[in-house]
């Protein structure tokens, strides 16, 4: 069987940490998977950017539960990905799964699904799309907690996906 | 480089249904779980039915914190009890042929503390009614330490319906 999903990188944190990269990343895959594992001291300012653009090139549309009621937002013309408009708290354990398709082309602007959960009970589940309106291959990504730290043990792995041959 | 996502074991159940789909003795090698679930529910009348998530043969401890679709609104409640619920299905009154699509992702599933999961899915029936097509995104807690080595997904009072799949993949990141 075909090798399609491949680890490119793993970074679980040894100290608490504000900003978490994954840098010179291939452009030999067909799509990029992320998954965050852990938790953080602050979720007002978590964001996600590519290939450390802080332009106002960013938009996103989510929806979000927090056990009782359901909202959607969107946000246009903002300076990242901003996570915490995804469900992405400080209480709990969360999970993040980004799918960032088509990734490496240098055609189209960046589209990129996330899928997140807050498991403690207390918090939020949601899911959101992004939008980088830029034309270039994504290379590198920076996980941002601005106004704090990614909490020791937290883990970022990075995944790539190559379609079968 | 190596293979991070190795298949471990898959069911399709077979003529006559199955009450529960099941892996056991799931091995501590991997870093997370990912099961791909394809269901149907045999009980009459539904169009959308729901399967139970258990792990170990362990009924206590679980909640849930649920998002849902269905056509015409959008609702989130919350769920604490002997199992993860709300799995919607396709049921027996359901467009014929039809079945469910969805993923449980599991990190972590080997350590020592209390498992997390996402878990996403959909069903389709090219129905007009509200309510006979569903989208769910599930944050899960089983509030036990116990490294996972079976998962049971129950159809409930009912049986999950011939030619539905489960596939449970190893993730390794090491």
């Amino acid at each position: 069987m075909a090798s399609t999903y491949e680890k490119i990188a793993t970074n679980t944190l040894g100290t608490a940490t504000g900003t978490v990269t994954f840098s010179s990343i291939s452009g030999a895959y067909t799509d990029l998977v992320v998954v965050f594992v852990g938790n953080l001291n602050a979720a007002a300012t978590c964001n996600l950017r590519y290939n450390n653009d802080s332009g106002s090139n960013y938009s996103q549309t989510d929806v979000v539960g927090d056990g009782t009621s359901a909202t959607s937002q969107r946000r246009s013309n903002g300076t990242s990905f901003r996570l915490y408009d995804v469900g992405l708290s400080s209480n709990n354990i969360n999970i993040l799964i980004f799918n960032i398709n088509n990734y490496s082309n240098t055609t189209t602007y960046k589209t990129t699904l996330l899928r997140s959960s807050d498991t403690g009970g207390t918090s939020e589940v949601g899911m959101g799309v992004s939008l980088w309106r830029n034309t270039s291959a994504i290379n590198r990504l920076d996980f941002i907690n601005g106004g704090g730290t990614w909490s020791v043990g937290s883990t970022f792995t990075l995944y790539g996906i190559l379609k079968a041959a | 480089m190596a293979t991070t996502y190795k298949l471990i074991s898959s069911v399709t159940v077979g003529s006559g249904g199955a009450a529960n789909i099941e892996f056991t003795s799931i091995p501590a090698t991997y870093t997370d779980l990912l099961v791909k679930l394809s269901g149907r529910s045999s009980r009459s009348g539904a169009y959308a039915e729901e399967f139970l998530l258990t792990f170990n043969n362990n009924t206590s401890s679980y909640s849930e914190r649920w998002l849902r679709g269905n056509g015409a609104t959008v609702a989130s409640s919350s769920f604490s009890g002997s199992s993860i619920q709300q799995l919607g299905q396709p049921g027996a009154a359901a467009t014929a042929n039809t079945f469910g699509n969805w993923e449980f992702y599991i990190p972590n599933y080997a350590g020592a503390n209390n498992k997390s999961i996402i878990l996403d899915g959909v069903t389709e029936s090219n129905s007009t009614t509200a309510g006979h097509a569903l989208t769910y995104l599930h944050a899960g807690l089983w509030a036990n330490s116990a490294a996972i080595t079976s998962i049971k997904i129950s159809a409930g009072s009912y049986v999950a319906e011939q030619y539905s799949t489960a596939y449970l993949y190893g993730i390794s990141n090491a």
